[in-house]
């Protein structure tokens, strides 16, 4: 008996300020104003998506001590725009990136709950932490978390907010007219919390949601991020598009679950991935170059250079060779407010390895940003990403994928009338939404109250 | 009623929503729907029923902890309206599902962050196109300030709220919420209207020349900037705060659009109205426009009497008689209606109304009061502007930070 088809889950990531994002071309709308939003969320829901994705960071990138320019710049509010998207979709998930570290929980918690009630049970909080003090220099706090504490405030925060939404069985709120009993207990949402980074207590404000709780997201990919998420996400953000790749991470960090007592199936692997679709698997290798090549223009490829080399190299010619100084070695200064800078851990090894590429390959500047950048996830005809898609989730590299399209608001669109199509005809994607919750649609069970009694008894 | 001749100056009216009403007992009429009180479709009815109306905007009240009939601790109680859903996604939700009425939703600026609240309102002015509003207050309680676990709030005085630890908290709280309301407009300006140039040539997305850190250092933050989000269609939205002394006028005299003042009569309107001009003027902003309200607790009824023998009825069920730091008027919207117009001519340019039940209170103002006023040519018969700020009479302003 062969083993039965995994469903595969859906998400739609709204364009971010990284240069993925192709603001000069024509097609390219507003990334703050509602009309776009409006249209991303109904073509994915439109489409039976899971749920819509929105990033966050709360201060603008800067690069050589100045406000980088080059890509998408500006965000609005994430709760308020997901509450605002709540009105004009009935089923899509909302999920929405809050920071650990710049927030407090019992503000946060009640803000989720608020969410999870305007909507009927469609929130999810993909839980960040940050620890740099250029973000905190906007926030009361500042910046004196040490790096080796993010993870530890954020479990905690995590632990301390589920303490909140726990703190309402669901039962206290009957509002009997007839009796005059509003609440059936006067110390409905008692919360008392003791630790390194939260010492909060009194009731919580917001009575029991329906999801119980947000859907829980952690999008780290380091061995702390992927433990924290086996103890206690839902689902897991990660990056990894290739087959070899993907059945790496999701057999590492499935086999982490049972250690926390949990079963594969309550954590879903939901890489991102970016695509570029066209009539022929030719025609979308082409235009994938073309975007390419708009993603990276000669300005932003000496920017991207600079990550590396942590210098100015503005006075460099983008068409001409690579820098022959070496990278600073040094404390990373020259750009801020990214997690990208992290990803180069030895710069002078990555610099020897680009030279060698581009004399080897005769490239610029720009044609090795471009060569040597993330390449599109999936390229192809429509039929060739369904296929390329569900033969990845069937082989266990992913559960599905956040999918991060390069045009707003439009750039779903597409794929929603070429690819789902195929992938329900094939069996493996919903052609009608079953529940009425994420949770629903994730197939995650109803957290219940037994969490609730058994605060409420220790 | 006799007709008079066409007002001067139409009045501008809110209406307050909290729960079912500001009556304790209000949940507990037929018509209150309190099971619903935690969906969306409750607070779409209402500030439906209120665009109906023409109104100029509704705040939502909201708070860090449960509701409490005491000043300053939990009561415990179990027999009145408890929990609440946050008043600025309440606000986004029923944002996209309305077109004209202004969305005012309260935030606490003692526990929370100006550069979150900032964005937040900002984006409820893009969710809104142009309607957002804020009504900023300060918790003095220290429950609330447990939830958070950052500031300690001395115990007070409940019996007495005039000692000197009272005062000196509250003048600590205030200067801070006048810090916070500084911040949350400086960040608003902190891009220029044309700072998104998409200027394909040069690759450059932003003009950052357009971009402004703030800078700001206070007593209890400090904040960079710019913000993350682009300057809101109305430059500036509404900030409006409610005051019932000295103190509280200084924030609404140097920081504010509106204030909301209780005054119970005339006389005492006037006297409020000319010691917030007075803290105006002594913020340096006599020249710029400043709405005064007046909040009143409203019970309508067509009848005669009727509106306060329900008042009394809602004691019975609540155990008590109610009372509030606003005016109870209880009585007929013609009644009101005079009670208004001699209000205005004391100086008062606009009304907060609390209805006592909403879901009987709200109709009585949308389709009572509002064709009272309008016969008397003292209200609008159709919104006349698309933005919060046009309705007000306020003009968009210049963005501070501006060279040109």
């Amino acid at each position: 008996m062969s083993k039965p088809l995994k469903q595969i889950h859906l998400a739609a990531h709204f364009p971010g300020v990284n240069n993925t994002t192709v603001w000069s071309d024509p097609e390219a709308g507003s990334h703050i104003e509602f009309s776009s939003f409006a249209h991303f969320a109904r073509t994915a829901e439109r489409a039976k998506f899971d749920f819509l994705f929105l990033a966050e960071g709360l201060r603008l990138r800067e690069q050589g001590g100045k406000i980088y320019d080059l890509d998408v710049v500006g965000r609005p509010d994430t709760f308020t725009v997901l509450s605002a998207l709540a009105a004009v979709t009935d089923r899509l998930g909302l999920t929405g990136t809050i920071n650990s570290t710049f927030n407090e929980p019992y503000e946060v918690a009640r803000q989720f709950a608020s969410l999870d009630h305007l909507s009927g049970g469609r929130a999810a909080w993909n839980v960040v932490t940050s620890w740099d003090a250029f973000t905190g220099e906007n926030f009361r706090r500042g910046g004196f978390l040490p790096q080796e504490e993010r993870y530890s405030r954020a479990k905690e925060f995590l632990a301390t907010a589920t303490e909140l939404f726990d703190s309402w069985s669901g039962e206290e709120f009957v509002a009997d007219q007839a009796a005059g009993t509003f609440l059936a207990d006067a110390r409905s949402g008692a919360f008392a919390h003791q630790g390194q980074h939260f010492d909060i207590a009194g009731q919580f404000n917001v009575p029991r949601s329906p999801q119980g709780r947000p859907v829980i997201f952690q999008a780290g990919d380091s061995d702390e991020g992927r433990e924290f998420a086996a103890a206690g996400a839902d689902a897991i953000f990660g990056r990894q598009g290739t087959l070899k790749e993907g059945q790496a991470f999701y057999t590492d960090v499935k086999s982490r679950l049972a250690r926390h007592g949990r079963t594969p199936d309550q954590l879903l692997i939901l890489p991102a991935a970016t695509f570029v679709l066209g009539d022929t698997d030719a025609e979308a290798q082409e235009l994938a170059h073309e975007v390419r090549r708009k993603q990276v223009s000669g300005a932003t490829a000496i920017k991207h250079l600079e990550f590396v080399w942590n210098r100015d190299l503005s006075a460099y010619d983008p068409d001409g060779p690579l820098p022959d100084i070496d990278p600073d070695p040094g404390e990373h200064t020259i750009a801020r407010g990214r997690a990208q800078v992290r990803m180069y851990r030895d710069p002078l090894a990555v610099a020897r390895e680009w030279r060698e590429l581009a004399e080897a390959n005769k490239w610029s500047i720009r044609d090795l940003v471009i060569e040597t950048g993330n390449r599109q996830t999936f390229i192809g005809s429509p039929a060739t990403v369904a296929e390329t898609i569900n033969s990845l989730v069937q082989a266990d590299a992913a559960d599905g994928f956040i999918l991060v399209p390069h045009i707003t608001p439009g750039g779903l669109d597409t794929f929603a009338d070429t690819v789902v199509p195929l992938l329900q005809e094939r069996g493996v994607f919903r052609t009608e939404y079953e529940g009425t919750t994420l949770r629903d649609h994730l197939g995650l069970a109803h957290p219940g109250t037994e969490a609730h009694r058994d605060r409420a008894a220790s | 009623m006799s007709a008079s001749p066409a007002h001067p100056s139409p009045l501008h009216l809110a209406v307050a929503l909290d729960g079912t009403g500001w009556h304790p007992a209000a949940w507990r009429e037929p018509q209150a729907r309190p099971r619903d009180l935690l969906t969306a479709g409750y607070w779409t009815d209402l500030v439906t029923e209120a665009e109906r109306g023409l109104l100029d905007f509704v705040t939502l009240e909201d708070g860090l902890a449960l509701q409490s009939s005491h000043r300053t601790e939990p009561d415990h109680r179990t027999d009145q309206v408890r929990g609440r859903l946050d008043a600025v996604l309440i606000a986004a939700r029923v944002a996209p599902l309305t077109r004209h009425i202004g969305l005012v939703p309260t935030v606490v600026a003692t526990h929370t962050e100006p550069f979150h609240v900032s964005k937040a309102i900002a984006t409820l002015d893009y969710v809104s196109t142009g309607r957002a509003g804020l009504r900023v207050r300060v918790s003095r309680r220290r429950h609330e300030a447990e939830h958070f676990g950052r500031r300690a709030i001395p115990r007070l005085d409940a019996g007495n709220p005039d000692t000197p630890a009272a005062r000196e908290l509250t003048a600590d709280l205030f200067a801070e919420a006048a810090d916070y309301v500084d911040v949350v407009r400086r960040l608003w300006d902190s891009w220029e209207d044309d700072a998104e140039i998409r200027d394909v040539a040069t690759g450059r997305f932003i003009d950052r020349d357009k971009l402004h850190y703030i800078d700001f250092e206070g007593r209890h933050f400090s904040v960079k900037g710019p913000s993350i989000t682009p300057r809101p269609p109305q430059g500036q939205p509404v900030i409006t705060a409610l005051a019932h002394q000295g103190v509280p006028y200084r924030l609404v005299g140097g920081s504010t659009d509106i204030g909301y003042v209780t005054p119970h009569g005339t006389r005492q309107a006037e006297t409020i109205v000319a010691e917030i001009r007075a803290a105006q003027a002594a913020a340096g902003r006599a020249d710029e426009p400043l709405h005064v309200f007046g909040d009143l607790v409203v019970f309508l009824d067509d009848e005669p009497g009727a509106a306060a023998s329900r008042r009394e009825r809602l004691d019975g069920l609540a155990g008590y008689p109610y009372t509030s730091d606003a005016k109870v008027f209880t009585g007929t919207p013609g009644h009101l209606a005079d009670l208004l117009l001699e209000w205005q001519r004391a100086g008062l340019s606009g009304f907060r109304l609390r209805p006592g039940v909403i879901g009987h209170d709200l109709e009585a103002i949308t389709r009572g009061l509002v064709p009272e006023l309008q016969r008397r040519g003292a209200f609008r018969t159709t919104y006349e502007a698309d933005t919060l700020r046009g309705l007000l009479g306020l003009a968009r302003p210049a963005n501070r930070y501006a060279t040109v």
